[in-house]
């Protein structure tokens, strides 16, 4: 990847700050749901991993979290907008009935919201859970609707000029989260 | 890197990259997973209209469109036009006219005669599907073939497929075989001498009877409907000759078992003709995963193609 000359890029957590974040994201989430019927899906690509990590987290602690996967494609509110990149999609798996379970959702950035609206359609598509919430790794801010994000990692004050890059070792060639801004 | 660009139209098969194959037929397979829920509906074409146009009678076809669009929330609308009232050049394009007034975004099209489609997709902003023309293309139904061959064989390439029946009267055969011939399946045809073509299709091996598509070894035979409809001249003596020659009965289905041959057939079937009913009950039969793998590449289809947008 070469860099070009008006974009600059920051570390923000490195492979360790993931894991502390990871660790502390387990400890919100095991604290409210141990005791009750409770199950974790992860929004394709990263929110899947995120998922995954802290249920291992969890699992190590002798909490069993089931780990279901949602690709909401179908559900984005700007499919007329689809540009040269043609969406390709993933099969949504969640492998255990949602209704009246507790449904912590992950994804790795939450910025206008929209993404996390779409994924609470498609969730409602597949049972009635009893609860539904949400986990991010990064809060970066600027909310396009009234959603927020019950578990963070880590919040981050941005301008709209800067994106945040999450990169997790099982999907990309390197670990860390990056604050990506253009000039 | 990513070479696919948005595309408008679905007319035929000759004309797609293997990638963008590629690219409908891995998209079928999530859109095929919705069935399995029990809210089988996805809201991503919510308020865009699918215009069914069909010149001619078809009920497979056409409501599996129908389905498809109705699944991706899509309003639809069926607008048969009677096989009778024959459509002329003008008339064709008045209709045109119609339907652009009723601004439809997808027009899903089914004609007598090859190239109507791609004439309309010239004068409509509406993204057109080929949905059967002539004897010319039916591309939905090659990509659906393929994906149900994928199925049972995901690395296909090499595979061998024998298609049986009455060739020259099929726009199945031809989308069907150009595009496992894309993807390295190998072919074969066998049929009535007059039903065919020489030099059509070079890329397949052309065989004269059942006994040699046997010693061939398919991995799957791939039975034509014999188009009683659209035979104007007589190309076979009789029925029951045809089903004689070319018919799956008892003694070839046991043939097709100790082969482990998997059966396809595009329906609808004429029971007697080109199948018997015991056949339809064939254990390695994929004929109705192939009507469900259907509506699924017709969801990737439509997920796929991008109207063109109005200019304000």
């Amino acid at each position: 990847m070469s860099e070009q000359p008006d974009i600059t890029t920051e570390e923000i957590l490195s492979p360790d700050g993931i894991e502390e974040a990871v660790i502390d994201l387990a400890k919100k989430v095991g604290a409210v749901c141990s005791g009750s019927e409770f199950a974790f899906v992860g929004i394709f690509t990263r929110g899947v991993t995120l998922a995954r990590r802290v249920a291992e987290v969890l699992q190590q602690d002798g909490m069993e979290c089931p780990v279901g996967t949602l690709d909401i494609s179908l559900y984005r509110d700007d499919f007329d907008n689809r540009g040269a990149d043609l969406p390709r999609l993933e099969s949504s798996d969640i492998p255990f009935a949602l209704d009246g379970m507790r449904v912590i959702l992950f994804d790795e950035v939450i910025f206008t919201g929209r993404t996390i609206r779409a994924a609470l359609d498609g969730l409602m598509d597949y049972g009635r859970p009893s609860k539904i919430e949400l986990a991010v790794l990064i809060d970066r801010g600027h909310r396009e609707i009234p959603i927020q994000p019950d578990y963070v990692g880590e919040t981050l004050e941005t301008t709209l000029n800067q994106y945040v890059k999450v990169r997790f070792r099982e999907d990309d060639d390197k670990e860390g989260v990056f604050l990506v801004t253009e000039k | 890197m990513n070479d696919l660009q948005p595309r408008k139209d679905l007319l035929d098969i000759e004309s797609l990259t293997l990638e963008e194959i590629e690219y409908v037929l891995e998209n079928a397979v999530p859109f095929k997973q919705l069935f399995q829920r029990s809210v089988k509906k996805v809201p991503t074409l919510r308020g865009k209209t699918v215009l069914n146009l069909f010149y001619e009678p078809s009920t497979r076809t056409s409501s599996s469109f129908e389905v498809a669009a109705n699944r991706m929330s899509a309003d639809v609308t069926n607008f048969t036009i009677s096989a009778s009232s024959v459509v002329k050049g003008e008339s064709l394009l008045d209709t045109i006219e119609t339907l652009q007034a009723m601004r439809s975004d997808y027009i899903v099209i089914r004609h007598q005669a090859a190239g109507v489609p791609g004439i309309v997709a010239k004068h409509t902003r509406a993204s057109v599907i080929n949905a059967g023309d002539g004897y010319h293309a039916h591309p939905t139904q090659a990509l659906l073939d393929s994906m149900t061959f994928r199925e049972v064989f995901p690395d296909y390439a090499g595979k061998r497929v024998a298609i049986v029946g009455d060739i020259l009267h099929s726009r199945v055969a031809r989308s069907t075989s150009t595009l496992f011939n894309k993807q390295g399946v190998e072919l074969a045809v066998m049929g009535p001498g007059s039903l065919v073509p020489a030099g059509r299709h070079d890329f397949m091996t052309r065989l004269s009877s059942w006994e040699e598509v046997f010693d061939w070894k398919p991995d799957a035979v791939y039975l034509l409907r014999v188009q009683l409809e659209r035979q104007e001249g007589q190309f076979f003596p009789s029925i029951g000759e045809y089903h004689r020659m070319y018919g799956m009965n008892a003694e070839r289905l046991d043939k097709m078992r100790q082969l482990g041959a998997y059966l396809m057939h595009p329906g609808p079937v004429n029971r007697g003709v080109e199948i018997t009913d015991e056949a339809m009950r064939y254990e390695k039969s994929l004929i109705s995963t192939q009507v469900e793998n259907g509506i699924a590449v017709r969801m990737a289809v439509l997920h796929w193609l991008k109207p063109q947008t109005e200019k304000k």
